[in-house]
């Protein structure tokens, strides 16, 4: 038997790391895996949550979240991509004008 | 110490290494690789839930579908070692304290508040069958709402990606 306290301090570290990289990382890519990383740390404690209440909902959400992080996956490298079109750089301290 | 625990801290100890390697490598390739390191471990913990088709799902479509697109933009754009500014030091100065009190912060809370329940060993039932009946009974509105997102995103993701000069090509035809 495993505390439920303890799975929820294992995804509130992987949410802090996620929240840390977001902000010190410039690489835009690499802040957009930290996003990632933010959202599997969410779903290691919806999973949590359904073991520890019996409830299979959360499991189900999880795949709700699974769907809305490959749509965001899809549509923001495509982003980068278009961004690294105009622009020829990844470093977001250069990226600071929505007009070109 | 039980066998349980002892597989909960092996895998937490690969999610968190993997989790702080990827903040600590500047190489935008080396991230993606200990991310998918991180997603393969959490695979690993959703078993120890019991959630059977959860970390087969993870292990699919986390550490497969959408880690080989990062690992494609990467490659397409040749993204290097990202170099240290001065919007980089600062975010280090503020972003690195801000993390630390931001978790200890929730780790006080929830160690204060839950410290009392406990996640069974395979005790609830998460394989296929009883997912899909819920999913496609409970939860079919949600269902079809997310199709018609991840259509949206597909058409998006085309109209963004594709080249400027490829549509103003074909509209001259």
């Amino acid at each position: 038997m495993v505390p439920l306290s303890y799975y929820l301090l294992l995804s509130s570290i992987l949410f802090a790391c996620g929240v840390a990289g977001f902000l010190i990382k410039r690489n835009i890519i690499t802040i957009f895996m930290s996003i990632e990383l933010m959202l599997n740390g969410v779903n290691l404690s919806f999973v949590a949550f359904a073991a520890h209440w019996h409830r299979l909902s959360g499991q189900v959400f999880v795949f709700f979240v699974m769907v809305v992080a490959a749509a965001e996956a899809a549509v923001g490298l495509a982003i980068i991509i278009s961004v690294y079109r105009t622009r020829e750089t990844l470093n977001v301290d250069q990226v600071n004008l929505l007009k070109l | 110490m039980s066998l349980h625990l002892i597989l909960f801290l092996t895998f937490g100890a690969v999610c968190v290494a993997g989790a702080v390697n990827l903040l600590a490598q500047r190489h935008p390739i080396n991230s993606a690789l200990s991310l998918i390191a991180v997603m393969g471990a959490l695979a690993g913990e959703y078993l120890l839930l019991g959630a059977e088709f959860v970390a087969a799902i993870q292990l699919i479509v986390y550490a497969g579908a959408i880690m080989v697109l990062f690992v494609f933009t990467i490659m397409l754009l040749n993204a290097g070692e990202e170099e240290r500014t001065k919007g980089s030091r600062v975010a280090i100065l503020l972003g690195v304290p801000g993390m630390l009190i931001g978790g200890t912060l929730v780790a006080w809370v929830l160690l204060r508040h839950s410290g009392t329940g406990s996640a069974p060993v395979g005790a609830l039932l998460g394989d296929p069958k009883t997912i899909g009946q819920l999913l496609f009974h409970e939860f079919l509105l949600p269902f079809e709402v997310t199709s018609i997102l991840i259509l949206i995103a597909i058409m998006g993701a085309v109209v963004l990606a594709t080249k400027p000069e490829a549509t103003e090509n074909r509209k001259a035809r």
